[in-house]
């Protein structure tokens, strides 16, 4: 559990079709949706292209790490889209001090917010679901109100540099989601946190009785949720060079959620993974381009990820009773 | 008393019985629940169904209340074979239960709660509030409640909802009452009242099924007695002519007379009250309703027994010294040191460290591996800088997995696939990599296989040796008998007595059981 790769799974029952396809499913969907692209659809295989598949996907991998992180707790963090807003808000209003203290203010509100949720969570006992609709809501209240419910346009080049510089091909944006994956993927496997979270998650009382330090690991987790979620809003702010609370980060909760749950993260929590959430937040992505090329609508993305979030949550329930 | 509701139903033939469970069995797997249980109930009857854990007693509630359906065998009511399929058919034949968690609508009001689903109507068919509410002031006030029916329910105290669940069984024109576990949020005030309106049920010609481990209580207010034990008939018969001791026995599995001659203990006893401090120190721990005053010491080298019967605290007396479960007064010191506030993290930094009763609740991460299991408590202890070393963990596992003998695939085999044996020495490994000084066992044997009973009781009395202070709790008088140094009896969340290295037998621990609340007033009578 909670590895980069795939768990060492010594008693594998699950090893037929069906088992391959839940343990693998969202793999093997990227690598078939990349493959029908390749084949069948025109400037697909492109450097253009696939820099954009990466670059468009890269706001929902950094958010749906920190959402991981939270399910893995068997929580949820409704509130990572208002912090998107909020982050993108409070740019403009630094950017006097220089691009590094605003992203810097950025990113404390980002852990502030999340530390916020954290106190309703582990301290006064809200429901997770519950306290981070309410900053759901507020969130972007006070983010229009930061902005004075404008969109703000942002002319300095370090930040345009972050959303569209590149190192030997590679996009900025693209490299920093990289490191930040390594990174959570290091907390997951290797630190006390990682381990904790999923002791919280798997069983909270016999975690407390183990010692596990519970609130302060919901803390820390909500807190790394609210910080990915303003880098995410940095970043998308950065590329398109406007700070819009109104609209940065809208519904990302949902794109965040289903990333995470499509790459096989259980909602019940006790387990993390974290390539799989990558995946899919791909497979969203691709399925994303793969309509638009062949002339469908945003409504049918919808209708085409409903179905995908469907099929992904029954092969689980499937596993659940096979075990 | 609540006379107007019970008018004496004396329909169908006498001398049918209210209910009877004819030769029941029912099965959970590869567990049996119920072994060829029969269980009657005549009308006018008060019968006490008595149980510990794992006894049977849910499930043969469950029977009775159309929860689940025999596999074996049958169930009668008022003469004629019944198949109860679901509790609203037992509801609607005039069985009503009364769950020990109360099972009412709290945001709604008493009126609403005592009427729900059978609401008086207008002419219109709509809820005649007026008339219901007035009418549930009567009723109410013919149990001793005098409070506002429109109140919600949960803004009222736990007596006045279990007085308002009382009720609402008793005045849906129920013919059988099962109640379970009805004083276990009363005061003693609210526990006479019950009483009066099972009398006044009694003689209406209501038979009640009375479950409880009261023993007082039992004998207060029940006409007949039925024992079960792992799922078995162990006795059956009238109240009068069984004494608190015989029931006991019976409820423990061990008649009086083959105590008499107990055999000594295995261990060598260390003397309790030498001159040796405390290793453990517990004084005067106190939780309203919970716990009264429990003290204790335990001593380097000695295993304390904590006994009683189901109901008697032993868990939220351990859990109290762990920092699990707050307490309003009382003390816990460590080799002199006193643990203020007591947390878990605090109490196991100090040395103590507790095995939960509920292995599956409390205790195992079930789709973690044994491995990550292991290491839980101990992981601060493998890091540096908030990193994990895999290496000194893989080398713990290693060992403690050798020393207690755990059988499994790998170190990496889900905790969930293990046999209960197995769980629970892994459990006890998480433990005992802390390197502990004091052990908190609650129930460390129950549920696991033979072997692995001989082996943990052989490792609790190795651990002793080696100088940890161990608190064992354990329904098996044996355990404690052959195992402790020490035994305190617990009953109702107070000390009932103490026995010391040399008195220490099954016989003289269920006659402590038996008799301390004979010294105690007398409730309801």
């Amino acid at each position: 559990m909670t590895t980069l790769t795939a768990p060492p799974e010594t008693t594998r029952r699950r090893s037929g079709l069906m088992g391959q396809l839940r343990e693998r499913g969202v793999y093997l969907a990227v690598a078939a949706l990349f493959v029908f692209n390749l084949v069948f659809t025109a400037n697909f295989a492109t450097p253009d292209t696939l820099r954009l598949q990466l670059i468009q996907a890269v706001p929902i991998i950094i958010v749906a790490l920190g959402m991981a992180l939270v399910i893995g707790t068997e929580g949820i963090d409704l509130s990572v889209g208002a912090i998107m807003a909020l982050a993108a808000a409070v740019i403009p209003l630094y950017l006097g001090y220089g691009v590094l203290p605003a992203i810097g203010m950025a990113l404390l509100v980002g852990i502030g917010v999340g530390l916020l949720n954290g106190l309703m969570v582990a301290v006064v006992g809200l429901q997770p679901i519950i306290a981070t609709l309410a900053v759901l809501v507020g969130g972007r209240g006070l983010a229009l109100v930061m902005a004075d419910g404008k969109l703000t346009e942002l002319f300095d080049p370090t930040l345009s540099a972050l959303g569209y510089g590149k190192v030997f091909g590679v996009p900025l944006a693209v490299l920093l989601t990289v490191v930040l994956v390594i990174m959570v993927g290091f907390v997951m496997r290797r630190t006390l946190l990682g381990r904790q979270l999923v002791a919280v998650g798997g069983n909270r009382k016999a975690s407390l009785l183990a010692g596990v330090p519970v609130r302060r690991t919901l803390f820390a987790v909500y807190a790394l949720s609210g910080l990915l979620a303003a880098i995410a809003g940095v970043v998308l702010t950065a590329r398109t060079g406007a700070a819009n609370p109104a609209y940065i980060g809208l519904e990302f909760e949902l794109f965040a959620i289903t990333a995470v749950v499509v790459g096989g993260t259980p909602l019940t929590g006790g387990r993390v993974r974290i390539l799989g959430t990558v995946m899919g937040a791909m497979l969203m992505q691709l399925v994303s381009t793969t309509l638009v090329s062949h002339n469908l609508m945003d409504s049918d993305r919808r209708i085409v990820t409903a179905l995908i979030i469907i099929g992904a949550v029954a092969l689980h329930q499937a596993r659940r009773r096979s075990s | 008393m609540v006379k107007s509701d019970l008018a004496p139903r004396g329909s169908g033939a006498k001398h049918d019985l209210a209910l009877e469970v004819r030769e029941v069995s029912k099965h959970f797997g590869g567990v049996t629940a119920l072994d060829n249980v029969s269980f009657s109930l005549a009308p006018g009857e008060v019968r006490a169904l008595i149980g510990e854990n794992g006894a049977g007693k849910s499930t043969l509630i469950k029977v009775m209340t159309g929860v689940y359906r025999p596999d074996a065998g049958e169930l009668r009511y008022l003469g004629e074979r019944v198949e109860l399929h679901t509790p609203r058919d037992a509801q609607d034949a005039g069985i009503s239960t009364i769950y020990q968690e109360i099972n009412l609508a709290p945001q709604m009001s008493a009126a609403r709660n005592l009427y729900l689903g059978r609401e008086p109507r207008t002419r219109l068919g709509l809820v005649d509030v007026r008339r219901m509410v007035s009418d549930a002031r009567e009723v109410l006030s013919q149990f001793g409640v005098y409070v506002d029916p429109r109140t919600s329910l949960r803004e009222l105290g736990m007596g006045v909802q279990q007085m308002v669940a009382v009720a609402r069984a008793v005045t849906t024109d129920a013919r059988v009452v099962i109640m379970d576990e009805p004083t276990s949020s009363l005061e003693p005030r609210e526990v006479d009242r019950l009483f009066a309106v099972i009398r006044a049920l009694r003689d209406s010609g209501v038979g009640v099924v009375y479950v409880s481990h009261k023993l007082d209580e039992v004998f207060a207010i029940c006409d007949s007695i039925t024992v079960l034990r792992d799922g078995k008939r162990v006795h059956d018969g009238p109240a009068a002519e069984l004494d608190r001791l015989g029931l006991v026995g019976h409820m423990l599995g061990r008649s009086p007379e083959e105590l008499r001659s107990a055999a000594p203990s295995r261990r060598t006893p260390v003397p309790h009250d030498s001159e040796v401090p405390a290793l453990l120190n517990v004084q005067g721990l106190h939780r309203r309703h919970v716990l009264h005053d429990v003290s204790l010491q335990v001593r380097s080298g000695e295993v304390v027994g904590l006994a009683g019967l189901l109901g008697s605290r032993r868990s939220e007396t351990v859990k109290a010294i762990f920092g699990a479960l707050p307490v309003e007064t009382g003390s816990v010191h460590i080799d002199g040191v006193e643990l203020a506030p007591v947390t878990p993290a605090r109490a196991l930094a100090a040395g103590l460290a507790l095995l939960p009763e509920d292995r599956k609740l409390e205790g195992i991460i079930p789709d973690q591996s044994i491995k990550e299991n292991i290491v839980l408590a101990a992981l601060p202890r493998l890091s540096r800088a908030g990193v994990v070393s895999d290496a000194r963990r893989d080398e713990l596992v290693e060992v403690f997995m050798r020393r207690l003998r755990i059988k499994a695939a790998s170190p990496n085999q889900k905790v969930r696939e293990l046999s209960g044996g197995n769980q629970q020495k892994v459990l006890l490994a998480r433990l005992l990599c802390l390197q502990p000084r004091v052990l908190l066992l609650d129930e460390p044997t129950r549920g696991i296989d033979v072997g692995a009973k001989e082996e943990v009781r052989a490792l609790i009395d190795e651990l002793a040796d080696a100088g940890l202070g161990v608190v064992l709790i354990s329904s098996e008088l044996e355990e404690l008998a052959d195992g402790a140094d020490h035994v305190v009896v617990l009953q109702d969340g107070r000390v009932a007595g103490e026995l010391s290295a040399g008195h220490i037998s099954e016989g003289e621990i269920m006659t402590i059981i038996a008799h301390h609340d004979d010294q105690q007033s007398q409730v309801g009578s």
